[in-house]
């Protein structure tokens, strides 16, 4: 029987790879009988959603501008570049 | 090209941000982009800007988290697999803090806190560790190809992942007060 260290680390890799079928079986079977494994499985879940929104919003945030200094910066490195 | 920076510069800027965020790695990964743009023989031809300097974009971000992740790979971080987990599991392998329930934001207002919380929570990551998260869960980049990309094994691709989500995870737990 798997202890929710390994439990954890199980659940972590569902997300980052297929598990081979014992481990699937092993991770039910404790999920069965533990809440705060099921409990963290669903966190990571939320966390992954959070984690999308997160850099959607960030991503789609008009007012988040690259600062002018840098716009310059990059300007002239251009104009220099074509000639 | 110059068009080109003023009508996609600031959005080229946000998504780098949003993945490295680091405004002066946003800054200058946005003007190496241009510059490789400007370089490429191809750049007359293209008829969708956006998509084309994002996809040289993505790739340098790449290059970036491929060099912090060397970093983290040479760093004590990868010493033993066991390291740093003695906070979340005793000696028997049970939690020490049990996983809660948490109230999940209902409205905007909740949703905006709890992406404040969870942005606090990310800045306490390591960057570097921050970085590969983003990379997976944002980009979802396929594993072996950010191993790969990487250069990491497999392995230890899945623990910096582990220790990022635990990390984050217990964050959060304490910090959103929604639970």
């Amino acid at each position: 029987m798997l202890n929710c260290k390994q439990t954890s680390q199980l659940i972590s890799q569902s997300l980052d790879r297929s598990l081979t079928l014992r481990e699937r079986f092993a991770l039910r079977l404790h999920l069965l009988v533990c809440k705060y494994c099921k409990q963290f499985s669903q966190h990571l879940q939320t966390l992954r959603v959070a984690i999308k929104t997160m850099v959607d919003s960030v991503e789609t945030d008009h007012t988040i501008e690259m600062p002018t200094a840098a716009k310059k910066r990059i300007a002239d490195l251009l104009s220099a570049k074509r000639t | 090209m110059h068009d080109w920076l003023n009508q996609h510069g600031d959005y080229l800027y946000r998504f780098a941000l949003a993945r490295l965020r680091d405004p002066h790695q946003a800054e200058d990964v946005v003007q190496e982009t241009f510059l490789a743009a400007i370089k490429s023989p191809s750049f007359a031809e293209q008829s969708a800007p956006r998509t084309w300097l994002t996809g040289i974009l993505k790739h340098k971000i790449i290059d970036i988290m491929r060099k912090s992740v060397r970093e983290i790979a040479a760093s004590d971080l990868m010493d033993d697999e066991d390291a740093n987990m003695d906070d979340f599991f005793n000696e028997k392998g049970h939690w020490t803090d049990k996983p809660q329930a948490w109230g999940m934001p209902t409205d905007a207002l909740e949703q905006k806190q709890f992406l404040g919380v969870l942005q606090t929570c990310m800045d306490k990551l390591p960057a570097k560790s921050a970085q590969l998260f983003l990379m997976r869960d944002v980009q979802e980049t396929d594993n072996e190809e950010i191993c790969k990309e990487l250069n990491i094994s497999a392995t230890n691709a899945w623990v910096m992942l582990y220790r990022a989500r635990m990390g984050l995870r217990k964050c959060l737990e304490i910090n959103w007060i929604g639970a």
